[in-house]
C-alpha cells in the first residue's frame, strides 16, 4: 500500500494530494455504523418499552395512518432507486440524465418531509404531543410510544435534511464537472448515506405503523 | 504534478515540521494545519490545561475532606466540584488522552504513512474537542449553577435538577462526536495507509491498541450520543422516556449510559496498554514475548468490553438473572488483561533492562494497575460488590485503573516520545525522581480509600463520621505529595523543552519506524515511503545504529 | 485535483485507490426496486392478518430482507470488497448482543 507523491513546488511546502476512493468509501461506511448505533440506542428503548407496554403500543399505533406511512415508504424507496440510477448515468458519462435522477431524489425527499409535516401537524392538532392535553389522558404505554415516535421520526427527518444537503452539494459538483464519470466517489458516498436513511425507515415503518 | 512520484528535494526534507514553510504563518499555521503532528501537539497543550484544571478541583475536594463537617465549602459546591472533576477528567482527558495526542502524532509514522487518511477531518475533531470543552466551561459560568449530577448524569435527578445539566450534557455530546471522527479516521488510516511490507502482524502493538480503541469509539460512542440527546429532550419537552412519573424506566438510562461508558473504559486503557508494549521491548532490548496474543487480546478486550456494562448496575435493581450473567462475563475481562501482563513480564525476563524514566513509569504502571485490576475482581463479584458499591473502595479502584493506568502511561508516553515530539531531551534524573515522587503520592492518596471504603465510607459525600478522620488526613496529605510530584515532572519537561540538549533521531535504540525519521520529523515524515521487511521489535535492525531499511 | 496513480500501487487486498465501475446497469436496479415495492405491500397486507405473536417476527423478517436488498444492490456491497461485509457483520453482532443482554434484565424484571 503506498501513496502517490505529487509535489508541485510553489514558494511553500505543499502537502501531497492523495486520492483513495476506497478509503473514502470505508470512512463513510464507518460513519454509517455510528448512525446505525445512534438509532440503535432508540431501537433498544423501543424494544424495551414495547416489551413492557404491549397493549399501550398497539393502542397508540392505531392512531397512525398506515396509508401515509406506506406512501412515505414508497417515496423513499423510489428516491433510493433514483440515486443509484444517477450514479449509473454518471458512470456512463450522461451528466444530464444523472442530474435528472438526482432531482427526482430531491423532490422525493421533500415530499417525504411534507407528508411528515402533515402527519405531525395532525397529531399536534389533536393534542398528542409531549405534555399535550390528549397525551396526558393516555396510558403510560401510549406516552412512551409517542415519546419514541417523535424522537425516532424527528431524528430520521433530520437525517433526510442532511442527506438532501449532501445530495445538493453533489449535484452542484456534477454540474461544475468536479465529479465525473471517472471521479464519482463523493456521489457514491452521498448515495450510501441516503440508502442508510432509507434502511432506517424500512425498519421504522413496520415498528411504528404496523402494530395490532 | 505530471509524473507520478517525485522525491521531495533534500533541502525540504531536512526542515522539521515546526520550521517548514507552509501556506499559513504564525498562529494560523497551527489553527489551520492538517499535519497530524501539529494536531497531536495542539491536543497535548489543550489536554494538559484541562488535566491541570481537573487536578486542581481534585485537590480542593481532598482539602474539604481534611476534617469532618464542612471544612471550607458547602455541600452543594462539593457536589458541583466532584461533577466537574469527573466530567473534565473523563471526557476531556482520559478518554481522548492517548489516542488524540500520541495516536495522532506517532501512529501514522509507525505504519509508515505521511499523514492520516482524512487530515481535514482530523483538524475538525480537534475543533470539536475544543468547542466541547468551551461549552462545558461556559455551562459553569451560566446562572442556574454548576451541574451537580456526577459525571454519570443519572436520571431522574438529571432531568429534575435546576442546574445547567442540558448544556454540560451537550458538551459531552460534542466531545463524543470528536471522538467518533478520530476513531473513524484511525481505522481507515490503519487499513489504507500502511507502507509496503507493513502487514497486520508487523504493526507495532501501539497501532493495534489504537485500532481496537478506534473501533470502540465508532461503535459505542453513538449510543451515549443518543442517550444524552434524550436527556436534553426530556428536560426541554418532557418526552417521558426516562421519566418514571410518565411510565419511563430510569434503569434503561443506566443501561444505555453504561453500554457506552463501560467500553469507554477500554478506550482509556487499550492505547495505554499499547504504549506499554512499545516501551518494554525497547528498554529490555529484546523482542516482545507473545506478539500475536497481545495484538489479539486488544481486540478481545474491545469485544468483551461490550458484554459487561451491567456490573455498574448491580445494586440499582436490575434482575437477578442479568446480575449473575454480567458478573460472570466481567470475570472474562481478566483473561485478555492477564495475557498482556503475563507477556510484558515475560518480555522483561532475561532482557537487558534499562530503567530510564519512561521505563520507570511503565514498571510503576504494571504494579499499580495490577492492584487496580485485582480490586476490580472484588467489585465484579456480585456479593462483595453489594457491600462495597458506592463506597470509597470504588473510588480507589477506578483511580488505580484510570490514573494508575491511563494517567501514568500518559506520563510514560510523554517521556518516551518527548525527543521525537520536540527534538530535545529532558533531565533524566529529575524525571525519575518525579516518577518515584508521583508513585508515593499516588499510593498515599488512594490506598487509604480502599480501607475506608471497606469500612463503609460512602463516595460523593462532603462530610464523614469522625472514625474516618485519620485515613482522610493521610489521603489529603497524599494528594499534596502527588500534585507536587506532577508539578515537578511538568517543570522538568518544560525546562527540557527550553534548555534541553538536542535529541538524536533514536535516543532509546527503538526499533519501530518513528525512530527511523529525524527528531522532530519533517512535514510528511518520510522522504520516501519505507518498505518494511521484519517484525516491529527486531533488535538486530536498530534505526540509526546500522544499515536501516530506509 | 488531478491525480496520477499507478496500478501497481494497489495493495495486497485488491482495494484499488481509484474506484472501478462494476455496478449493475439501470435494469437490475429497477428490478430490485420493484421487489422492494412488492415486499412493502406484502408487509402491509400481512399486518392486516392477525398473526398474534408472530406478527412482529414476520414484519422484522420482511424489513430485514428489504434492507439486504438495499445493502447488496443499491449500496453495492455485493460487488464491493469483502471487508465491508465483515464490518457490517461486526456492527450488527455488537448491536444484537447488546440488545440481548439488555433483555436479560428486562425479561426477568417485568
Amino acid at each position: 500500500m503506498s501513496q502517490t507523491n505529487e509535489n508541485t513546488q510553489p514558494d511553500y511546502h505543499v502537502v501531497h494530494i492523495h486520492r483513495d476512493d476506497f478509503g473514502s468509501k470505508m470512512g463513510l461506511w464507518l460513519f454509517l455504523f455510528t448512525e446505525i448505533l445512534l438509532f440503535g440506542g432508540l431501537f433498544i428503548l423501543y424494544a424495551a418499552y414495547r416489551f413492557i407496554y404491549p397493549d399501550g403500543f398497539a393502542a397508540a399505533a392505531s392512531e397512525l395512518d398506515v396509508l401515509l406511512g406506506a406512501v412515505n415508504t414508497v417515496i423513499l424507496l423510489t428516491s433510493s432507486l433514483t440515486v443509484v440510477l444517477g450514479i449509473v448515468a454518471l458512470q456512463k458519462n450522461n451528466k444530464k440524465l444523472s442530474l435528472f435522477f438526482l432531482w427526482v431524489t430531491v423532490i422525493c425527499g421533500l415530499l417525504f418531509l411534507v407528508n411528515k409535516y402533515f402527519e405531525w401537524g395532525a397529531k399536534f392538532h389533536h393534542g398528542i404531543y409531549p405534555k399535550g392535553p390528549a397525551l396526558q389522558e393516555m396510558s403510560e404505554g401510549e406516552t412512551m410510544y409517542f415519546g419514541l415516535y417523535y424522537v425516532m421520526t424527528g431524528l430520521h427527518a433530520l437525517h433526510i435534511v442532511v442527506g438532501l444537503i449532501f445530495i445538493g452539494v453533489v449535484m452542484w459538483q456534477i454540474k461544475k464537472d468536479v465529479l465525473t464519470s471517472t471521479n464519482f466517489q463523493r456521489m457514491e458516498n452521498a448515495g450510501l448515506y441516503w440508502h442508510l436513511v432509507d434502511i432506517i425507515w424500512i425498519f421504522l415503518f413496520p415498528l411504528l405503523y404496523l402494530i395490532h | 504534478m505530471a509524473n507520478g512520484t517525485v522525491a521531495v528535494s533534500d533541502k525540504t526534507a531536512e526542515v522539521d515540521f515546526y520550521h517548514v514553510k507552509t501556506k499559513y504563518k504564525g498562529i494560523l499555521s497551527w489553527l489551520l494545519t492538517t499535519d497530524h503532528k501539529r494536531i497531536g501537539i495542539m491536543y497535548l497543550c489543550s489536554m494538559s490545561l484541562f488535566f491541570l484544571t481537573a487536578m486542581s478541583l481534585g485537590v480542593v475536594m481532598k482539602l474539604e475532606m481534611l476534617s469532618p463537617g464542612s471544612t471550607f465549602i458547602s455541600a452543594q459546591t462539593y457536589n458541583s466540584i466532584f461533577t466537574l472533576h469527573g466530567v473534565i477528567m473523563i471526557f476531556l482527558f482520559i478518554i481522548p488522552g492517548v489516542p488524540a495526542v500520541f495516536g495522532n502524532f506517532i501512529m501514522p509514522i509507525q505504519i509508515g504513512a505521511k499523514d492520516v487518511q482524512f487530515p481535514k477531518l482530523n483538524l475538525l475533531s480537534w475543533y470539536l474537542y475544543i468547542i466541547g470543552g468551551a461549552i462545558a466551561i461556559y455551562s459553569i459560568m451560566r446562572p442556574g449553577g454548576v451541574m451537580d449530577t456526577g459525571w454519570t448524569f443519572y436520571v431522574p435527578y438529571s432531568i429534575r435538577t435546576t442546574t445547567n445539566v442540558s448544556l454540560s450534557v451537550f458538551a459531552a455530546f460534542v466531545l463524543g462526536f470528536s471522538s467518533i471522527l478520530t476513531g473513524l479516521n484511525f481505522v481507515t488510516t490503519i487499513h489504507r495507509l500502511r507502507c509496503p511490507g507493513m502487514t497486520w502482524f508487523r504493526m507495532p502493538l501501539f497501532v493495534w491498541g489504537i485500532y481496537a480503541t478506534a473501533w470502540i469509539q465508532i461503535l459505542a460512542t453513538p449510543v451515549i450520543g443518543i442517550t444524552l440527546v434524550l436527556v436534553i429532550l426530556e428536560r426541554a419537552f418532557g418526552i417521558g422516556v426516562f421519566d418514571p412519573t410518565l411510565g419511563g424506566d430510569p434503569l434503561l438510562y443506566q443501561h444505555l449510559f453504561w453500554i457506552y461508558s463501560h467500553p469507554a473504559v477500554y478506550i482509556m486503557i487499550l492505547p495505554a496498554m499499547g504504549v506499554v508494549s512499545e516501551i518494554i521491548p525497547t528498554f529490555s532490548k529484546k523482542t516482545i514475548f507473545g506478539y500475536v496474543p497481545i495484538a489479539i487480546s486488544s481486540l478481545g478486550i474491545a469485544l468483551v468490553g461490550y458484554l459487561v456494562w451491567g456490573h455498574h448496575m448491580f445494586s440499582s435493581g436490575i434482575s437477578d438473572t442479568s446480575r449473575v450473567i454480567f458478573s460472570l462475563l466481567t470475570f472474562i475481562v481478566a483473561l485478555p488483561s492477564g495475557i498482556k501482563i503475563f507477556n510484558w513480564v515475560a518480555t522483561l525476563y532475561k532482557g537487558s533492562i534499562e530503567v530510564t524514566a519512561p521505563m520507570l513509569y511503565t514498571l510503576l504502571f504494571i504494579f499499580i494497575f495490577s492492584i487496580g485490576g485485582l480490586t476490580g475482581l472484588v467489585l465484579g463479584a456480585l456479593n462483595t460488590d453489594l457491600h462495597l458499591t458506592d463506597t470509597y473502595f470504588v473510588v480507589a479502584h477506578f483511580h488505580y485503573v484510570m490514573f494508575g493506568g491511563m494517567g501514568l502511561i500518559f506520563f510514560a508516553s510523554i517521556h518516551y516520545w518527548f525527543p521525537k515530539f520536540f527534538g530535545k531531551m529532558y533531565n533524566e534524573k529529575m524525571a525519575k525522581v518525579a516518577a518515584y515522587w508521583i508513585a508515593i503520592g499516588f499510593n498515599t492518596l488512594y490506598f487509604p480509600m480502599f480501607i475506608m471504603g471497606y469500612m463503609g465510607m460512602p463516595r460523593r459525600y462532603y462530610d464523614y463520621l469522625p472514625e474516618f478522620t485519620t485515613y482522610h488526613i493521610i489521603s489529603t496529605v497524599g494528594s499534596w505529595i502527588l500534585v507536587s510530584g506532577i508539578l515537578v515532572m511538568t517543570a522538568n519537561l518544560l525546562s527540557g523543552l527550553r534548555n534541553g540538549k538536542k535529541a538524536s533521531d533514536n535516543p532509546w535504540g527503538g526499533t519501530t519506524l518513528e525512530w527511523s525519521v529525524p527528531s522532530p520529523p519533517p512535514l510528511e515524515n518520510f522522504d520516501e515511503i519505507p518498505t518494511v521487511t521484519t517484525g516491529p521489535y527486531d533488535h538486530s535492525h536498530i534505526h540509526g545504529q546500522e544499515e536501516t531499511t530506509k | 485535483m488531478s491525480s496520477n496513480n499507478n496500478s501497481e500501487h494497489n495493495d495486497q487486498h485488491g482495494e484499488g485507490h481509484i474506484a472501478e465501475v462494476h455496478h449493475p446497469s439501470y435494469g437490475v436496479n429497477v428490478l430490485v426496486w420493484i421487489g422492494l415495492l412488492s415486499l412493502t405491500s406484502i408487509t402491509v397486507a400481512v399486518a392486516g392478518i392477525n398473526l398474534g405473536s408472530l406478527a412482529l417476527t414476520v414484519a422484522l423478517l420482511i424489513a430485514l430482507v428489504k434492507s439486504m436488498f438495499v445493502v447488496n444492490f443499491f449500496m453495492h456491497v455485493k460487488f464491493d470488497n469483502k471487508i465491508i461485509k465483515l464490518f457490517i457483520g461486526v456492527c450488527m453482532i455488537i448491536f444484537i448482543v447488546v440488545l440481548i443482554l439488555t433483555f436479560f434484565d428486562l425479561t426477568f424484571r417485568y
